[in-house]
């Protein structure tokens, strides 16, 4: 990004604006500031209203934000939970698919007869809904089928088959677990793709020496993968704190059993829109949508912050 | 590259004489693994598949066979039909997706360009102002988002989700279209302004040379789009605006103990996308890993 800018001359200000980089620019700028930016902002602006009569708002500071963390009768319980369980669901996918990603990568980085296949296969969940592969998955795990029974009798291991998404101490990671499955051919090919534009020469010469796969990607190529680690870590994160699609079709708003799989985002809409328990409240909801919104800008920073440390080669 | 130069450490490799077994063993051990995760990326949709077109004995007593002349059912598709509007749910969503994408890649090819092509005053700023979008998601401006398309009086329209996919597709494709813009040759564009093309015209003749590109950003694109679940269910979830991720979770949550319907209305979800996915797959891939690279 700034490779390609540091090239180019530096604008002249004196020059008035051109009409034509107006036009092309225009149309992107208007829709994306409209539909996006705005919103964005205005939701945060949001969060610092409350309703006081039907159609009156009045701007209360940071009320909506002190309310939601020291209520506690519903909202400060839920928030504390839903930010737990985020953090689980992305703890889950963060230690689960990425190790085994990297290790697709590396497999199939090798030569391999049928990579593209094993790739292609392997992706394939990838580009379906959420909500329909978590829908998939609770067939599967269903007792009423019993095919995860099967599975699990096939390797003696029958005696641990519970329905797992129904249960309060296994639904989120269940519901993690299915997320990681469906999007682990992303990660992979992030990783297949550094790993392939790694040049020959960096590496020959340990195979000359009679060096393994295994040391070469260990010494050599893990090294080099630091940076796209850093950035599918933060990819992940940012994917996976906002989970809601698969535990909204799974679970509905209230995130059952007993809010156990409840995370920020249908916490969010659940606040919003009402529900169960809670009533509609589009100013609280502004104010989760702040908190995640801080949330997430940690997340980022502290990306950066780690970013600048890893060191990343040049090919 | 310091730490790697020990050369005596590189060295411990065991050669036999004749076939090289070590290399025998790794080479079946990696294509097992292999195969153990392309089955458990596969099998759950191929059982959803299979099973949805046998009568409902069948599903239970032997689901790992394929649907025999006996077994053979559709009773769950005829459930789907006559209960639900499918073929309205497809057509949402066809029409949604295509208008948006074909929306991102004009708009977002005209930004790419001109951040590409002219180094004016703020060309940084739009960049980054780009950016931002692909580390926030969109979805946390709901709350807002909901009231700007109720005073537009786009509720409960398709248009309501075409204009907020267009708006949180563009950052994506900004960012991966300016890299391709900018390795655009300026001779050609240069031969072109001294025929006296204008800079429209430029930008015009210079299209199917990043058609790669596009392809990507297409591919890419599309997917989020057409599997988003949360801005149908907040802006348009009345029936008839319906796509085909609300309409199917709908359906099934309606319908949670029909097996036939569920596994058919699965099938019907996902069959479209998982064709077109392998049809262009290889593009799809390649796009993935070059897009990666550059960046």
């Amino acid at each position: 990004m700034t490779a390609s800018l540091s090239r180019r001359d530096q604008p002249n200000p004196r020059k008035s604006f051109p009409t034509h980089i107006l036009v092309f620019l225009a149309p992107a700028v208007l829709v994306y500031g409209l539909f996006m930016i705005y919103p964005l902002f205005d939701s945060l602006r949001l969060g610092f209203f409350a309703q006081v009569t039907r159609g009156v708002e009045q701007f209360v500071g940071f009320d909506n934000y002190v309310t939601l963390m020291t209520d506690d009768a519903i909202l400060q319980p839920r928030l504390l939970n839903a930010l737990k369980n985020s953090f689980l669901f992305f703890a889950v996918n963060m230690l689960v698919q990425n190790p085994i990603a990297l290790m697709l990568a590396a497999v199939i980085s090798t030569k391999t007869r049928g990579g593209l296949l094993y790739r292609i296969l392997i992706f394939s969940p990838a580009i379906l809904s959420l909500a329909i592969a978590g829908f998939v998955w609770r067939l599967v795990l269903s007792p009423l089928w019993g095919i995860v029974y099967d599975m699990l009798k096939a390797l003696g291991l029958e005696a641990y088959a519970q329905p797992w998404l129904g249960l309060e101490s296994t639904a989120l990671i269940t519901l993690a677990l299915i997320s990681a499955w469906q999007f682990l051919g992303i990660p992979m090919m992030l990783y297949y793709a550094t790993l392939i534009s790694i040049p020959n020469d960096l590496y020959e010469a340990a195979y000359v020496d009679g060096a393994t796969d295994w040391l070469v990607f260990w010494r050599i190529k893990l090294p080099l993968l630091m940076p796209m680690v850093g950035i599918i870590s933060l990819l992940t994160y940012i994917g996976n704190f906002n989970a809601f699609d698969v535990i909204f079709a799974l679970k509905g708003a209230d995130a059952g059993p007993n809010y156990a799989t409840d995370t920020m985002m249908t916490f969010f809409y659940r606040t919003f829109f009402g529900s169960g328990f809670q009533k509609a409240d589009p100013h609280m909801g502004a104010a989760v949508a702040g908190t995640m919104f801080v949330i997430l800008m940690a997340g980022v920073l502290i990306y950066f912050f780690i970013q600048r440390r890893i060191k990343s080669y040049e090919f | 590259m310091a730490r790697y130069s020990d050369p005596d450490r590189l060295r411990f490799h065991i050669s036999l004489p004749g076939i090289d077994l070590r290399h025998l063993a790794t080479k079946v051990l990696k294509h097992w693994m292999l195969m153990v995760f392309a089955l458990l990326s596969t099998a759950p949709v191929a059982l959803v598949l299979i099973n949805s077109f046998k009568s409902r004995r069948a599903i239970f007593r032997n689901p790992y066979h394929l649907p025999s002349a006996e077994t053979f059912d559709l009773v769950g598709y005829e459930t789907v039909f006559a209960k639900s509007q499918f073929h309205v749910y497809y057509f949402n969503s066809l029409f949604v997706t295509l208008t948006a994408l074909a929306l991102i890649l004009l708009f977002g090819t005209m930004v790419a360009f001109a951040l590409a092509e002219y180094p004016f005053a703020g060309n940084n700023l739009i960049r980054i102002f780009f950016l931002l979008g692909i580390i926030i998601p969109i979805r946390l401006g709901s709350v807002s988002l909901l009231r700007l398309i109720d005073s537009l009086d786009l509720i409960g329209t398709l248009w309501a989700l075409i204009v907020v996919y267009i708006a949180g597709g563009l950052p994506f494709a900004v960012f991966i279209l300016t890299q391709f813009m900018a390795q655009v040759p300026g001779e050609l564009k240069d031969a072109a302004r001294v025929d006296g093309a204008s800079e429209y015209r430029v930008f015009w003749l210079i299209l199917p040379i990043i058609r790669p590109a596009t392809g990507t950003v297409a591919a890419i694109s599309i997917i989020p789009m057409w599997n988003d679940l949360w801005f149908p269910l907040v802006l348009a979830p009345g029936e008839a605006t319906r796509t085909v991720t609300l309409g199917a979770q709908q359906f099934m949550g309606q319908f949670s103990n029909d097996w036939n319907a569920l596994l058919a209305a699965l099938s019907l979800s996902s069959v479209p996308v998982l064709i077109i996915y392998f049809i262009s797959s290889k593009q799809l891939l390649q796009g993935l890993t070059a897009g990666a690279i550059k960046n």
